[in-house]
């Protein structure tokens, strides 16, 4: 069922906020300062993808990542993005395709304010790193249309083997060298300096290091984090516009403390109400989340004792637990290497492989899949994948659906509902395991 | 060679052409691999794989475009959300329900997130069956695409191979491309008849002839076309005072039968679409000596159709293809018939409408889904169409 809410919900209460998150916060805000006063200060900007996201060698041009998924999250957040979907849709965008591009466009057809309130500058280039979701391309030549300005392909083959194949990285590579790098060396007036690059992958390197330690210290129970909804806070710099800065190690080095002060005092995730009451049921969650209502989406989960304690959604900008790193000792192969190994662009035998061992590694009593409605690179097939995961661990599994950024599908009441039900699957499945014990 | 079925004008080739398109067991495939205990079957799904070297093997290709409106999908939507298109549910439903069960290897080319995922469910779901991801290059220079493109032609080529139990020679390659460039041929000619005189080779009778080439062989399917074109403008037809479009947006997800049978009796002749692509994908002949697999990629880097799922590097050649086909085929207008949740035509329509604007070109648009019942509404927005065209247009 589809509601469609037109009125503004009641002012919430100020959400409580780690103090990692205030650093985040400052992060963002700086950023988006920098961002929006490009005019004035000459820099210029790239726009990209987050899965993909090739951070480090944008910073190598001096250039500024802007990232349209990001800006649409952050009017998912802010309640705006469901005015802004309904906007391209008045100008002719289909119902049925992406909310992120439609709130994207949306905001460029209404102002294009960034949410420091300040007119976001036109690119100067369109970094089309081709990732893992086919509405990528369409996206920036949507963009492209409305800009005018010059877009850089960069295409990331497909692991639909479960292997990454010297073809594919030799494709890759070469792009970066012959097409990428001299584009971007044009359109900066920046000669690339590879020592640069491999400054900043070292850094990359130390940020990732911190953040597996945070993403895996859920496996202890109680889960001092929780993966999903707390996860996106700690994924925001690493999958933004900090990759390679010391900004990104510190905030790291930061939120790995936090974590393991939690750990040594067996405290649980802290939510915007506060400290977790006590872990029930620990999920495995497939899948992005709403951004529309996300807290009070996060409250269902809390109210009910429930903590991911592992999620799919928080390696779209790269895999990082399971081994990855940047490796400045190669350093076109391993830009390459990231691009091809993020989660998206998995094949299905993969991420059935990477949920049913998280589902056994963190001890979960499941599987949980959100459904976006509007993102068929992750639903598409994610009805096997609850089966075969099912089928795989033995837990139970349960179906949500909702969307990105607009409004309109998300329905709380039967989320609710089936989380409920969930939640009952999960005590029965535990009671009729101790009975057979 | 099998035999002519030219005994009495074009309706014997239609009636074969209308029966294979009806028969949802390909009992034809199956009949051609019971002939024989090399012979194998690899299916594909649009918008493209090069047929040729599945032919070089001696394999039959076999085009799957879902289950269209005849096929009730019981097993499939078990498989997929509401808001995903059609064709993978019923493809799904032809996989479980048998109907394929005696395909050998199933194609996956690179169109959009549902089809690729597809690959990795159909891996999954029937582990017995050879299943490739057929990913393409979106850098088109022939040093970067162009050697990528080479080499993964060289790996399928070598899966057939295993699938085959033998090497597949360059020779083989050769031989096959030359087929191919025959038949592609005759589909340019029988686009270029409807261009010309529409009404001789009215679009469902068309679209049967050129769908029946997505599961005979292909030299059989030359023959049928060969036939077709010679004995359709001979048959004495009716010409409508139709207006003259271009459909486009149905490259993958098939629209009904009888959805294209109700834009022609609403009024529109449809004189060129982006329908059944695979047919006529590479645009001129690929050159039959030197390398194989080279020219099969060079082929596709540059003369191969636009379309949305590969990435136009040129912000002003953007769409310019549709502007062309229109002026080509000398149409008075364009029709988006998009499947419902089709990503890659719904997304870019709104480009393709800037593009037609611009040219003062009009156009409408509608969605479909491969089984969609209710045609009244397509007509009367087609026949609208048509007639704003015939009061307006000065024809």
């Amino acid at each position: 069922m589809t509601i469609i809410t037109n009125s503004k919900p009641a002012p919430a209460k100020e959400a409580e906020k780690d103090a990692s998150m205030l650093k985040q916060k400052e992060m963002m805000a700086a950023h988006y300062d920098r961002l929006t006063s490009a005019p004035e200060t000459g820099d210029k900007v790239a726009s990209t993808f987050v899965p993909g996201n090739l951070n480090e060698l944008i910073m190598c041009f001096d250039l500024v990542n802007n990232l349209p998924e990001v800006n649409a999250i952050q009017n998912g957040l802010r309640r705006q993005s469901g005015a802004y979907v309904l906007e391209a849709e008045k100008i002719g965008h289909s119902e049925d395709v992406c909310t992120y591009v439609k709130s994207d466009i949306g905001m460029m057809a209404k102002g294009n304010l960034a949410p420091n309130g300040r007119k976001f500058p036109n690119p100067d280039v369109l970094l089309l790193s081709y990732t893992g979701c086919f509405t990528f391309m369409k996206w920036f030549e949507l963009l492209r249309e409305q800009y005018q300005c010059e877009t850089i392909m960069l295409h990331t083959p497909y692991m639909g083997d479960g292997k990454i194949t010297k073809n594919m990285l030799e494709y890759m590579v070469k792009q970066l060298k012959e097409e990428v790098i001299p584009k971007l060396e044009r359109i900066s007036g920046v000669k690339f300096d590879i020592d640069r690059l491999r400054e900043y992958l070292t850094k990359s390197a130390a940020a990732e290091d911190d953040l597996v330690r945070v993403l895996q210290s859920a496996k202890r129970k109680p889960s001092p984090i929780d993966a999903y909804f707390g996860g996106i806070y700690y994924i925001g710099p690493i999958f933004g516009a900090f990759r390679g800065t010391d900004d990104a190690i510190d905030y790291y080095k930061f939120l790995r403390a936090e974590v393991e002060e939690r750990l040594a005092g067996g405290k649980g995730p802290v939510t915007p109400d506060g400290d977790m009451g006590k872990e029930k049921y620990r999920l495995v969650v497939e899948g992005p989340p709403n951004y529309t209502n996300f807290r009070q989406f996060w409250k269902m989960f809390y109210d009910e004792g429930a903590v991911v304690v592992a999620s799919s959604y928080t390696k779209v900008g790269g895999v990082y637990d399971l081994g990855f790193r940047h490796d400045p000792a190669k350093p076109l192969e391993t830009l390459a290497e990231y691009c091809l190994g993020v989660y998206t662009n998995r094949s299905l035998p993969m991420r059935i492989d990477m949920l049913a061992s998280y589902v056994n590694e963190y001890d979960a009593d499941g599987l949980l899949i959100n459904s976006i409605k509007s993102c068929n690179s992750f639903s598409a097939g994610q009805l096997l994948i609850m089966r075969e995961v099912e089928k795989r661990t033995g837990k139970p599994a349960a179906f949500i659906e909702s969307d990105l950024v607009d409004p309109r599908y998300f329905s709380a009441a039967n989320i609710k509902n089936r989380l409920e039900s969930y939640f009952q699957m999960i005590e029965q499945k535990r009671a009729g395991a101790r009975v057979a014990a | 060679m099998a035999p002519s079925l030219n005994g009495g004008g074009c309706a014997p080739i239609v009636a074969r052409a209308q029966a294979l398109f009806d028969d949802l067991s390909f009992a034809s495939a199956r009949d051609w691999k019971a002939k024989g205990l090399d012979r194998k079957v690899v299916g594909y799904m649009p918008i493209y794989v090069p047929r040729e070297i599945i032919h070089a093997a001696g394999f039959l290709p076999l085009g799957i475009l879902g289950g269209g409106d005849q096929l009730e999908v019981i097993h499939g939507d078990a498989y997929y959300q509401s808001y995903i298109c059609r064709i993978p549910r019923s493809t799904i439903e032809l996989g479980v329900s048998g109907r394929l069960d005696f395909v050998d290897g199933m194609l996956f080319p690179s169109i959009c997130d549902v089809i690729r995922n597809l690959s990795g469910m159909w891996k999954t779901m029937f582990p017995n069956v050879y299943v490739r991801y057929f990913d393409v290059p979106q850098n088109y220079r022939d040093d970067i695409g162009g050697n990528y493109y080479i080499n993964e032609l060289t790996e399928l080529r070598h899966d057939l191979e295993q699938l085959r139990g033998k090497p597949i020679t360059d020779d083989e390659l050769r031989r096959s491309i030359v087929v191919y460039n025959e038949n592609r041929r005759l589909v340019r000619e029988l686009y270029a008849l409807r261009a010309h005189s529409p009404w001789l080779a009215p679009a469902p009778e068309a679209y049967v002839v050129l769908r029946a080439g997505l599961v005979l062989p292909v030299e059989e399917h030359s023959l049928m076309l060969r036939e077709y074109l010679a004995t359709a403008p001979k048959e004495e037809r009716p010409r409508r005072d139709n207006c003259r479009i271009v459909l486009t947006g149905v490259f993958c997800e098939q629209p009904p039968l009888n959805l294209i049978r109700s834009l022609e009796l609403a009024g529109c002749y449809i004189v060129d679409d982006d329908l059944l692509l695979v047919t006529r994908w590479l645009t001129a002949d690929v050159p039959t000596e030197g390398d194989p697999l080279q020219n099969l990629a060079l082929a596709f880097l540059h003369h191969s159709e636009s379309t949305a799922a590969k990435y136009e590097p040129n912000l002003k050649e953007k769409g310019q293809h549709l502007v062309r086909a229109v002026r080509r085929s000398n149409a008075d207008g364009v029709i988006f018939a998009c499947p419902s949740f089709c990503d890659p035509a719904l997304l870019e329509r709104p480009m393709l409408q800037h593009v037609l604007k611009n040219a003062e070109i009009p156009y409408i648009a509608f969605k479909y889904a491969e089984n969609s019942g209710q045609m009244q509404p397509i007509r009367e927005q087609a026949g609208t169409f048509s007639d704003s065209i015939k009061l307006w247009s000065g024809r």
